[in-house]
Formats: structure tokens, C-alpha cells, sequence
């Protein structure tokens, strides 16, 4: 039986998908710009954030007056909870866009330190976790949901790896310090990206299953 | 399922002359703690919940198999009396429905037909269920006057000070605040609250957010089935039955 408040469970799926794609835009942006060494489109980013921060707070309001008005249960309740938690990762994952961005400014205008390599494969590691973790929301997919928190570690070893190399580049040459620190926070930015990417898709697999996979992964 | 069992069905079915109102129902009623019993109207939810004292006999025409216990006690058993039954197992209806008599005459009713005389004993009984009702400061300088006099949500309180005042050790609630306004219905919800410190509650409600509210576990009764029982917070949370999420969420039918 089709109820009114499905209009409305549906109007808030749609609302997260949207900020979920605003969140997938501005990474996929921020790292383009990294390897064009592209300020005008970092600047884009930094100032497109505050359409993701109101729509945060639009998705907020929706939860909060849906609870108020309907008292959601069982899979209801899951899907209304885990949106509010979902729009706040998304909210984070593309305040990181940001800070990836701003890093992209101090960058420009200095020689580039060495060949990127790692830092875009970790970048696609990132991009296609959230591209992912969005999927499994809108489709309801556990096993994706799964595959999403398991990639986690793979980007924990790579981000690893970039941090020793630019251990050696700061040790070698302390010039090359602050490029070295921008990099590093880039690299923290994105593993940090998925870290988040993690948590929603731990919560699309609650929403969809009602059972709580978080700090279990290694039993998934 | 660490807690004691007060109460506990085993393969009940019951009818009405040939329609089959239950079907093969099983249920743990944990003491202390407080059931709800939700389901659709029809499904048989208030017919279970009479048979824990024993009422559906009064009705004519109709027939129980299957085993009821009150602790190790079987209630049915040709022996027992099903008056004994319902003053171990008390009941509180939709309507409040007290005697034409004064407050005091209402609470003191059940100990007198139980043949207590002494008036000192009455009286302090009276006193301490009306204060276990939470209505005690609202009838104490009124004991005499009728019961039919107060209001709605005092007559429901008066009904359960009168099931108190005679030893029960089990509430039956067979959708206590259907005729309440809000704040008699929250009073009532903390009142459940409060008595299962001493009693084991079980509530029929047709408001899924009142059993959310105070129960402990939920039993999901449906076309005389009892589809799915657990804890209150897994049922609505994450329940296991499809029609159970169905007719919680409002998707029924």
C-alpha cells in the first residue's frame, strides 16, 4: 500500500542522492585540479561548498520533521536515521574536497615536488569507494555496501606508502618540507575521504538489513 | 531470555463455536517486564490476552486447547478456580469501568468478597493501592464520594488501584487508554512503568507508539498467529517478519 509519507521518504532519498553527487563532483574537481595545478577550479570548489553545507541543513530539517511528524519504525526508522548519518559523511567527505583544494593552492605556484603517482591512484581508490557507497544506498546493495568497507585497507596501505616516500623527501631535503606537508595532507585528505565513505556504507547496510556492521569489518 | 517466566502459552488454539480464533500460539510473558500485544483488529490479540485469566469461559460456545501456565500453576486445570486465577491475574479494560459505589467501596470491594473484616487492614490497603495508581492525592479527601463522579483517566487509574488491592501479581490491559485523552494516557504509560517494578504487564494496544513506548517485548499477532515476538526494540527497529514491518510501518492491506 503506496502511504503519503513514502512522497516523502522518497523526497529525502533524492535529496541525499543529490548531495551525494555534489560530494562526488567536488572530489573528482579537486583532484583534477591538483594534477592541472588548476587555482581557478580549486577556488570553484572552496566556494561551491556552501550549496553542500545548506543542503546539509535542508536534509537535516527533512529528518528531524519526519521523525516529529510520522514516528517512523523499522525499516523506515533505519532508512530516516541512517540519512541523517549519510548527510553528515557526505558533508565531511566534500569539506575534505575543500581542504584538498586549498592544498592545491599553497601548491601552484611551487615547482612540483615529484611526479604524482600514487596520490591520484589513491585519489581513484576514493572516488570509486564514494561512487560505490552511493550506488549501494540508492540500490539498496549490502554486498556492494560490503565490497565498499573492505577497500578501506587498501587505501590505508597505499596512503602508507605515499607517506614514507615523502618521509624521505623531507629527510633528504628540508626545502622541500612544505611541499612534502602538502602532499601528506593530501594523502590524509583522501584517506580520510574514504574513512568516511566507510561509515556510509556500514550504515546502507544497516538501513537495509537492520544489522550493525560497524567496528566488525574484519568479520564481514 | 535470562529473566523468569511469569506467565507462558503452549500450543493454544482457540475457537469461537467452529471459527478458529488462535492458532497454535506459544509466548513467554517475563516477569517484571511489560508485553504489548499488537496487531490488526480481529487477529485474536484480546482473545489471547482473556485467556491469562481465564475470562473467555463466561463466553458461551466456545473452546481452548493447548496449555496455559501461571508460573508452574496450569490454570485450567479442572481443579483450580478460575476466581483465584483472576485475582492472582487482575484485569484493566478499554472502558474504565467502575462500580456504581464510592471510591473507597470500589477498591475495598475485592478484599471484602474475599472475606477481610478488619478495618484497619482495609483501610491501609485502600491507601496504599490508590497511591500505587498514582490517584491517591486526587480521592484522598473524597473516598466517599462516587467513583462514577471523576473523569475518565481517574476511573482507568481507580480500575488498576482495584486490581492492586487484592494481591494480583499480573495486569492484563486490554487497551487501557483507547477512550483517553493524551495526558490520561501518559499518566496511565507511567503508571505501567512504575507498577512493573512489582507487577508483570501485558497490554493489548492498538497504538504501535504506546507499546514502543513502554513495553519491553512486543508479540506480533496476526489472523490469530502469533507471527513474530522478541524484544520491543529489535520488532521495531529491525523486525524479522515481512508482515510484521508491514502493518508497524503502515503498509498493511
Amino acid at each position: 500500500m503506496e502511504r503519503h509519507f513514502d512522497e516523502e521518504l522518497r523526497s529525502l532519498h533524492e535529496n541525499i542522492l543529490r548531495m551525494g553527487i555534489l560530494a562526488q563532483e567536488a572530489i573528482f574537481k579537486s583532484i583534477e585540479a591538483l594534477k592541472n595545478r588548476d587555482k581557478s577550479q580549486a577556488q570553484e570548489i572552496i566556494g561551491s561548498d556552501g550549496r553542500i553545507d545548506a543542503l546539509e541543513l535542508e536534509i537535516d530539517e527533512e529528518c528531524v520533521d519526519l521523525i516529529a511528524r510520522h514516528q517512523p519504525v523499522a525499516s523506515d526508522l533505519r532508512f530516516v536515521t541512517t540519512g541523517m548519518k549519510i548527510n553528515a559523511e557526505l558533508e565531511r567527505i566534500a569539506d575534505l574536497a575543500v581542504d584538498i583544494s586549498q592544498r592545491v593552492l599553497e601548491l601552484a605556484d611551487k615547482p612540483l615536488l615529484k611526479p604524482l603517482i600514487d596520490i591520484p591512484k589513491l585519489s581513484i581508490i576514493a572516488q570509486n569507494m564514494v561512487r560505490d557507497a552511493i550506488e549501494a544506498f540508492v540500490k539498496k546493495d549490502v554486498e556492494l555496501a560490503k565490497k565498499v568497507v573492505l577497500s578501506d585497507s587498501e587505501a590505508d596501505k597505499l596512503r602508507n606508502l605515499i607517506q614514507d616516500e615523502l618521509f624521505d623527501y623531507i629527510a633528504k631535503d628540508c626545502n622541500a618540507a612544505p611541499r612534502a606537508v602538502a602532499l601528506l595532507l593530501i594523502s590524509r585528505h583522501l584517506e580520510r575521504i574514504c574513512d568516511h565513505t566507510t561509515n556510509i556504507a556500514e550504515d546502507v547496510v544497516y538501513m537495509v538489513e537492520g544489522k550493525v556492521i560497524k567496528h566488525h569489518s574484519g568479520k564481514i | 531470555m535470562d529473566k523468569k517466566i511469569k506467565m507462558r502459552a503452549e500450543g493454544v488454539n482457540f475457537f469461537y463455536g467452529r471459527s478458529q480464533a488462535l492458532k497454535n500460539v506459544d509466548i513467554l510473558i517475563h516477569a517484571n517486564q511489560v508485553t504489548a500485544l499488537i496487531g490488526p483488529s480481529g487477529c485474536g490479540k484480546s482473545t489471547f490476552i482473556r485467556l491469562f485469566n481465564r475470562m473467555n469461559e463466561l463466553v458461551l460456545d466456545t473452546s481452548l486447547s493447548g496449555n496455559i501456565y501461571l508460573d508452574d500453576l496450569e490454570i485450567n486445570s479442572a481443579q483450580i478456580d478460575p476466581v483465584h486465577i483472576r485475582k492472582r491475574v487482575g484485569m484493566v479494560f478499554q472502558k474504565p469501568n467502575p462500580f456504581p459505589k464510592s471510591i473507597l467501596d470500589n477498591i475495598s470491594y475485592g478484599l471484602r468478597v474475599n472475606g477481610v473484616k478488619d478495618a484497619n487492614f482495609i483501610e491501609e490497603r485502600v491507601e496504599a493501592s490508590l497511591k500505587k495508581a498514582a490517584i491517591w492525592d486526587e480521592v484522598k479527601n473524597r473516598l466517599s464520594d462516587s467513583a462514577l463522579k471523576l473523569s475518565g483517566g481517574q476511573q482507568q487509574r481507580l480500575c488498576i488501584a482495584r486490581c492492586l488491592a487484592v494481591d494480583t501479581e499480573v495486569i492484563l490491559f486490554d487497551e487501557p487508554c483507547a477512550s483517553l485523552d493524551p495526558i490520561s494516557t501518559a499518566k496511565i504509560e507511567e503508571l505501567i512503568l512504575e507498577l512493573k517494578k512489582d507487577y508483570t504487564i501485558v497490554i493489548v494496544t492498538h497504538n504501535m507508539q504506546q507499546a514502543a513506548r513502554v513495553s519491553d517485548y512486543t508479540g506480533f499477532f496476526l489472523l490469530g498467529e502469533l507471527i513474530e515476538f522478541g524484544k520491543t526494540q529489535d520488532i521495531f527497529t529491525a523486525p524479522q517478519d515481512k508482515r510484521t514491518e508491514a502493518y508497524i510501518t503502515g503498509r498493511f492491506g
